[in-house]
């Protein structure tokens, strides 16, 4: 692998997970629990997408192969995709979703404050405009997580389940293969391992508030950001978010 | 209309305070939330508001539709925006009604349950990308025919709500006429689709005005109190006239063979639309009916949850925080 | 039904460093919630830099019928408004 190709896969990781995530949250749009919840859910996936705008256009630019950030979210099957196994799992109930989000904003901030310094301008600059946005996630994300973990009986009991669920698509964000070590080694990202130790507590501290516990097991599922293994539940995303452009090749919208 | 055929409620209040209160809303004062109102008005105004909040709110379901199966990155963040602009209007309408107490909770439990209607239009179904081009053009171009005049109403709240929607809504309808002039200068199937969205969403947008209330009390009291500052047929007529020639400059033909210019009273003359659909469509048996209220009614059962454990940390952290004092 | 989420009043101050200004309300459960919301709710098109959100029960508004009272006196005040006062175009710019 090039360090051309390394970066355009690193670059498709952060833009096909923020791409994935805010597909999944805008399913919410019209039936969350409470009125300002449907607002403030639509508001994170309005940045994610945006996000996925910067990071795929970008992807794009390094690529070289004249195809656009749509083309590249409309137009790639699954084994194409690199985001991250734990954005592509299904909303679940809501508590569930904030946990996907919550678990993903505590990586997602430390990542994006590390890319904020790295060598590559675009992706300092990409980063610097994110960090601020994503900041706001992991406080809302939180919030609700620590505010229904505390909760009743049954939020608490909602949560730690959601958490169970969830916990095996964690340990992917944060160990690094290949190309996050050639990545490193460029200077353009940081080390995941250092980057896994902030994550840890940041999470222990949230879990702690939420009287939530942390799985036992340290298990990780892995396959989404080499793309060698997704989960099912890609390709049906991906059949829904793509039906348009494979449907009417070449249609301009 | 997103409220349509609203019945005024009849008032039993002292003649006198009436006619002041007549006057006040003749020499264009607002009424605010402690100022005495005949409690006719005051029910009216919760029926009026409560169903445009609701048919916002319904409103999201079939443009949500489509958000998942946008055809760019771009039109997915913009058709959110709009819809969750949608979820936004709903809110600063129930704040308006609760000024007149009433809750959002019971409004909400009117609208699940069935004793409170919202607007005819989002019972039908988004079938194809091209619908939400025409739901821009026809729907909220129908709605913004309605919800201008509205930032003029009497009623404080209601008038200071419609005023932020309004500006906010500006960028709706044309966010849809972008989407089919988009289709209509596109491939062949493009175009079938946008004049297809066409036929279907063209009667259904000119009933959303409801049936003509010329001779209608509950029109014209609603119209002396200006919470109603239009007849429907006065709004229809307008929308016609500003529609068509949108439409035909798309390269659209309007589906109403009778459609003409009249010279004389400088509009178009046009078919009603089948009013006894109308009437079935009110009346529950609409194509998409169930499916709004099964949503709805999913979305808040499914919420309890979330709103109780919230409500209990709240009430945990505040207890922790007297302790601590 | 279970209970509802209070109902809160927000206020924003916009970029030009005027007073906050009533916009609207919402609900939430607590005060940091309400706060987010407005966030979320009511600076959707860049509309403030400062929010503060009050519990609606907690207002005390003035009751209708001492309108009079309160605000009339200041109607007869009309020295306090600036076009009170012709002055002279030659005066230059005031």
């Amino acid at each position: 692998m090039t360090d051309q190709e390394a970066l355009f896969e690193y670059l498709l990781r952060l833009g096909d997970s923020t791409l994935i995530l805010g597909h999944r949250i805008s399913e919410w749009c019209g039936h969350a629990p409470v009125l300002e919840e449907d607002i403030a859910l639509a508001n994170t996936a309005l940045d994610l997408i945006g996000q996925t705008q910067m990071w795929l256009g970008l992807a794009a630019e390094v690529e070289g192969a004249g195809r656009s950030a749509d083309e590249l979210a409309m137009l790639r099957d699954v084994w194409d995709f690199r985001n991250l196994l734990l954005v592509e799992q299904p909303n679940g109930d809501f508590g569930q979703t904030m946990m996907r989000q919550c678990l993903f904003d505590a990586f997602h901030i430390e990542l994006l404050t590390a890319l904020s310094q790295s060598d590559d301008n675009r992706i300092a600059g990409i980063s610097a405009k994110a960090l601020k946005e994503v900041t706001y996630h992991l406080d809302r994300s939180s919030e609700t997580v620590i505010g229904l973990g505390d909760g009743t009986e049954e939020s608490h009991r909602r949560m730690q389940a959601a958490l169970d669920l969830l916990w095996p698509y964690v340990g992917e964000m944060v160990t690094p293969d290949a190309v996050d070590t050639a990545m490193h080694a460029a200077g353009i990202a940081p080390d995941l391992t250092a980057l896994r130790a902030r994550f840890d507590t940041r999470i222990d501290a949230i879990l702690t508030d939420a009287t939530l516990v942390k799985p036992d097991s340290t298990y990780a599922q892995t396959g989404g950001k080499t793309g060698f293994r997704h989960s099912e539940h890609l390709g049906h995303l991906l059949t829904q978010m793509q039906w348009l452009q494979r449907a009417y090749p070449g249609a301009a919208w | 209309m997103y409220a349509q055929m609203i019945t005024s409620e009849a008032t039993q209040d002292d003649p006198e305070k009436l006619t002041t209160f007549q006057a006040r809303i003749d020499s264009g004062e607002k009424i605010e939330p402690k100022d005495w109102m005949p409690e006719g008005y005051r029910k009216t105004l919760i029926r009026q508001i409560g169903q445009h909040a609701h048919s916002e709110i319904v409103g999201q379901l079939p443009e949500g539709n489509w958000i998942t199966r946008a055809p760019t990155l771009e039109r997915k963040a913009i058709l959110l925006a709009k819809v969750q602009d949608e979820a936004g209007h709903g809110l600063y309408l129930y704040g308006a009604a609760e000024t007149l107490g009433v809750s959002r909770d019971e409004l909400t439990e009117m609208l699940l349950d069935g004793r409170m209607k919202y607007s005819s239009i989002f019972n039908y179904p988004t079938l194809t990308w091209a619908d939400m081009g025409a739901v821009g053009l026809l729907v909220d171009g129908a709605a913004i025919m309605n919800q201008v005049p509205l930032q003029r109403t009497s009623y404080g709240p209601y008038s200071r709500a419609m005023i932020r929607i309004c500006k906010e809504e500006s960028f709706h309808q044309r966010q849809g006429y972008h989407i089919m002039m988009k289709m209509a200068q596109g491939t062949t199937a493009q175009k079938k689709m946008a004049q297809d969205a066409l036929n279907r969403f063209w009667y259904p947008s000119l009933m959303m005005f409801g049936p003509s209330d010329k001779d209608s009390v509950h029109s014209a009291q609603s119209m002396a109190w200006k919470i109603k500052m239009n007849t429907n047929d006065e709004l229809r007529q307008k929308f016609v006239d500003q529609t068509v020639p949108q439409a035909e400059f798309l390269g659209l033909t309007v589906p109403d063979k009778t459609l003409r210019w009249n010279e004389d009273k400088g509009g178009y003359d046009f078919a009603e639309p089948d009013w006894s659909e109308f009437f079935d469509v009110i009346k529950g048996n609409g194509p998409c009916n169930t499916e709004r209220l099964a949503a709805r009614n999913k979305a808040w059962d499914d919420g309890a949850w979330v709103r109780d454990g919230l409500m209990a940390h709240a009430a945990k952290k505040r207890a922790a925080k007297l302790a601590a004092e | 039904m279970s209970q509802e989420w209070p109902l809160w009043e927000v206020f924003i101050r916009g970029q030009h460093g005027l007073n906050h200004r009533h916009v609207g309300s919402l609900h939430a459960a607590d005060a940091e919630m309400a706060l987010k919301n407005a966030r979320d709710v009511y600076t959707r098109r860049n509309e403030g830099v400062s929010i503060w959100v009050v519990e609606a029960a907690h207002i005390t508004a003035s009751s209708p019928s001492d309108k009079g009272p309160l605000y009339e006196p200041s109607e007869s005040k009309v020295y306090r408004h600036p076009t009170f006062f012709d002055i002279p175009d030659d005066a230059g710019h005031m």
